[in-house]
């Protein structure tokens, strides 16, 4: 069973058609890279997944459960968890507090909750600014905070929608590094990235979205050298970029 | 910090053996509206839902217990439990009313208001209710009847409700539901995909506010001895309500009590020192002024700020 | 109920509905221009209503003259209200702002309970009890005139905020702020004059109404609640929304008066607020919802 199978996802904004007929599947252990360029409706299926938007039409199961009409928090519980583009933290509360909500959705336990936060903290490097309030982190502090409430949901799958965003070369290949270890661990990940080196040397196979339609699908190697996606998006000079 | 609570503690256990009849009655207003605005805080503060209706949920509990014990001669004690679930059942339609068609901030807000006035303005016309004119409870002093002929008992049944609710609102905030709340306060949307159930976390904080709050309509109703439909719903109630946390701080654990030890004797001595010439308004002078200046310059209440002065003092980074 | 009845109370409610629009079009610009939520706005209509008993009281002017002078007067206190608070506050979380305007509703509702005390009055006028009459139907004169000054008084508003230069200027500001500041208008002048003429408006209103309604320091909040219910139900930030919403909002009112015991009316008002909260919030003419 495939862990996510999305059948002829479609959703549209008034006179846009934001998501086009997507059908597209991901296996379990995956880290599947989602680009295309900028309006070409990856954010709007990354929503249609979490349960922020309702599908016009078609079909996302998730470990062969329906999640059409769910609450977002239901998807969550399910082993679903999203980050935002724009990163939301909680601005007055600590990051450690931060964390603690989203450890919250599998235990009722302050304690546990806490100290699993802790454990989340340390794996991604915020261990020192427990106690900071989120809103006077830098961005790049913010975008590893985003991710460790994610993380700390302990989800299945993983939507990473442009984490590297912003972010300087070192701090870039620190999240790199992140989300290798990440998915070693057993997480599943589906990221939208503009930051092509990064997206290329983690995806195990890449998606590409432009104007809401899948244009091509396959390894990197693959997608890199795919003269439809070349034209639409990566431009020449980058046909030679993936590995292999 | 233990020590100043236990030792704060202890002088208010025995306060009562010191005070005359009239300063009695001043602390059991402070702790009486320190209970209702920490019932308030639960929603409003710590779930950051303001409602300008809560007047209501005094009203429904006091004349639920008061139309028991007049009718069935049910005891208050009892009455106090049905009327804070009747005034939960209220709190119920609100909250789901509410949250389910997504209305946030002053839409919120109008919702309550409206609810208020709607039962302020039904209980009016219902005759069996007494109307306009409201319910008068004849004095026994029965204390089944939740009634007592010595004030000292009702200074202690008002500081017990205050230390109830205390204790209710520090569970609270060291639970899941309190890290919950201040999530969905901070951001609702994110803290959905985190799993936060944010509809199902407010109508529960509504709900348990509510109770609460329609619980001390019990006490308002056995302590005032009569009950109007004008001043038992009306706006006015809900304003003091909602003035002891936001004042004091609301979405903190001493916001309700500080702001009522603040408050209350605040209007007591604009009352008595403004009384001659019957000009009856000036305490809510008063209050309009505090709630601008608190507004302006310690928006977030004065425990808040009094901590940040003390830390400082006391030289912490 | 004859049919006859049910159209009286529908034009008296009508007539009157001109000051209900007038006191809600200018909530509805100052919160279109500001997104500032006015809860002050019927306090000050209040002092509106005061001012012109006072005026006819002493000066023994009518109302439907006085009310240019109370106007102003209220402009004034809009000005000193948005310049001495609000400003301070435009960019504070909603909630915040709210319960700023909660503490001035509430010092000028006592305020006005100190010095004129908690009786009801009502401004005497030349024309409060001349009628005239249509068929079965009879037209309350000062009720017309009022309708009329009110209408009046819309258009006016209507011509300065379309064709004036600083009419525009305040149009600019209210759709967009930010843009309003990088042409280089002076985006606080606009506010407070914005908000000065949205007290203005609520002001004539009270002078106005002085004359048909008995009024007290209580009115007050009653007047704020019905005036966010018609600017809701109009539709937030929309000024025809207000006007419109103004006239629908008095004759339901009116017929409510007429079909349930008349103290209900107030319930009638607070039903439809529920409703439209529900099931449309962003009233009848959508638009912006803050």
């Amino acid at each position: 069973m495939n862990l996510l199978e999305l059948r002829g996802l479609s959703k549209r904004f008034g006179g846009l058609q934001a998501v086009s007929d997507l059908s597209l599947s991901m296996a379990e252990g995956e880290v599947l890279g989602l680009i295309g360029p900028n309006g070409a409706g990856k954010t709007t299926a990354f929503s249609l997944f979490s349960g922020f938007l309702a599908p016009d039409s078609g079909e996302i199961e998730f470990r062969g459960r329906s999640l059409v009409g769910l609450r977002p928090h239901q998807i969550c519980h399910l082993g679903l968890t999203r980050t935002f583009q724009i990163v939301r933290p909680f601005p007055h509360l600590s990051v450690l507090e931060n964390v603690r909500v989203g450890a919250f959705a599998r235990t009722a336990s302050s304690q546990t909750a806490a100290a699993r936060a802790r454990q989340v903290l340390h794996e991604v490097g915020l261990e020192a600014k427990a106690d900071v309030p989120a809103g006077e982190l830098t961005l790049a502090e913010r975008k590893r905070l985003e991710l460790a409430r994610a993380l700390a949901t302990e989800p299945v799958l993983l939507l990473l929608d442009e984490v590297m965003a912003g972010l300087s070369a070192a701090e870039t290949e620190r999240i790199v590094e992140l989300i290798r270890g990440i998915n070693a661990r057993g997480v599943s990940l589906l990221l939208i990235e503009h930051v092509m080196r990064a997206v290329m040397n983690l995806s195990h196979r890449i998606a590409v979205l432009n104007y809401g339609q899948l244009i091509a699908e396959g390894t990197p190697a693959q997608v890199a050298n795919d003269p439809r996606v070349i034209e639409a998006y990566l431009g020449e000079e980058y046909a030679g970029t993936a590995p292999g | 910090m233990r020590w100043a609570t236990l030792v704060a503690l202890a002088v208010l256990l025995m306060l009562p053996n010191f005070l005359g009849s009239y300063l009695l009655t001043v602390f059991i207003f402070i702790f009486f509206y320190a209970y209702l605005g920490q019932a308030w805080n639960l929603l409003g503060g710590y779930g950051g839902q303001i409602s300008l209706g809560h007047a209501a949920f005094v009203g429904i509990g006091a004349y639920t217990s008061t139309y028991l014990a007049m009718t069935y001669q049910l005891s208050p004690w009892i009455g106090m439990l049905i009327g804070g679930a009747a005034a939960a059942c209220l709190g119920a339609v609100i909250g789901y009313l509410g949250f389910r068609f997504g209305l946030r901030g002053f839409y919120f807000i109008l919702l309550t208001v409206a609810f208020g006035e709607i039962c302020r303005l039904v209980v009016s016309h219902v005759d069996a209710l007494g109307g306009a004119l409201g319910l008068f409870i004849t004095f026994s002093g029965d204390p089944w009847q939740f009634q007592f002929s010595d004030n000292r008992y009702y200074y202690y049944v008002a500081l017990g409700l205050m230390l109830i609710s205390m204790g209710i609102a520090a569970l609270i905030e060291r639970s899941r539901m309190g890290a919950y709340l201040a999530a969905i306060r901070e951001d609702e949307d994110a803290s959905e995909a985190l799993g936060v159930n944010a509809f199902g976390t407010k109508l529960a904080a509504i709900v348990l506010s509510a109770f609460l709050t329609g619980v001390g309509g019990t006490f308002y109703a056995n302590y005032l001895f009569s009950l109007q439909p004008n001043t038992a719903f009306g706006i006015p109630l809900s304003v003091e309500i909602i003035l002891r946390p936001i004042v004091g701080g609301s979405g903190t654990l001493m916001g309700p009590v500080l702001g009522s030890f603040i408050l209350s004797p605040l209007a007591e001595v604009s009352r008595t020192y403004f009384a001659r010439g019957g000009l009856s308004g000036v305490h809510l002078i008063v209050y309009g002024s505090l709630l601008v200046a608190v507004v302006l310059f310690f928006p977030r209440g004065a425990y808040p700020y009094l901590r940040r002065l003390l830390s400082r003092r006391r030289g912490a980074p | 109920m004859t049919l006859a009845l049910l159209g009286q109370a529908a034009l008296n409610g009508f007539l009157f509905g001109g000051v209900y629009s007038l006191m809600a079009v200018g909530l509805s610009l100052i919160f279109g221009v500001m997104r500032v939520i006015n809860i002050a706005h019927g306090d000050m209509m209040v002092w509106g209503s005061y001012l012109a008993f006072v005026l006819a009281l002493r000066l023994g002017l009518d109302p439907f003259v006085s009310f240019v002078l109370c106007a102003a007067a209220i402009f004034c206190m809009g000005v000193v209200v948005q310049r001495a608070l609000v400003n301070r506050v435009l960019n504070a979380p909603h909630e915040m702002q709210i319960l700023l305007m909660l503490g001035v509703a509430l010092v000028l509702e006592n305020l006005a309970l100190v010095v004129f005390g908690p009786d009801t009055r009502r401004t005497e006028s030349a024309y409060g009890l001349a009628t005239v009459w249509l068929g079965p139907i009879f037209v309350d004169v000062a009720r017309l005139i009022t309708f009329g000054l009110a209408l009046a008084l819309s258009c006016a508003l209507y011509l300065f905020l379309f064709r004036s230069d600083l009419g525009k200027l305040i149009r600019a500001a209210a759709d967009n702020g930010y843009g309003a500041l990088v042409i280089g208008a002076d985006v606080e002048r606009i506010y407070t004059v914005a908000f000065g003429i949205g007290a203005a408006c609520v002001g004539a209103a009270g002078a106005l109404m002085s004359a048909l309604l008995p009024f007290s320091p209580a009115t007050g909040f009653a007047q704020t609640v019905t005036s966010f219910n018609i600017v809701i139900i109009g539709g937030m930030g929309s000024l025809l929304g207000a006007f419109l919403g103004g006239l629908l909002v008095a004759v339901a009112e009116s017929l409510g008066a007429v079909l349930l015991v008349p103290s209900l009316k107030e319930l009638v008002g607070f039903v439809l607020l529920v409703l439209i909260l529900l099931f449309r919030p962003q009233g009848l003419f959508g638009g912006k919802t803050s």
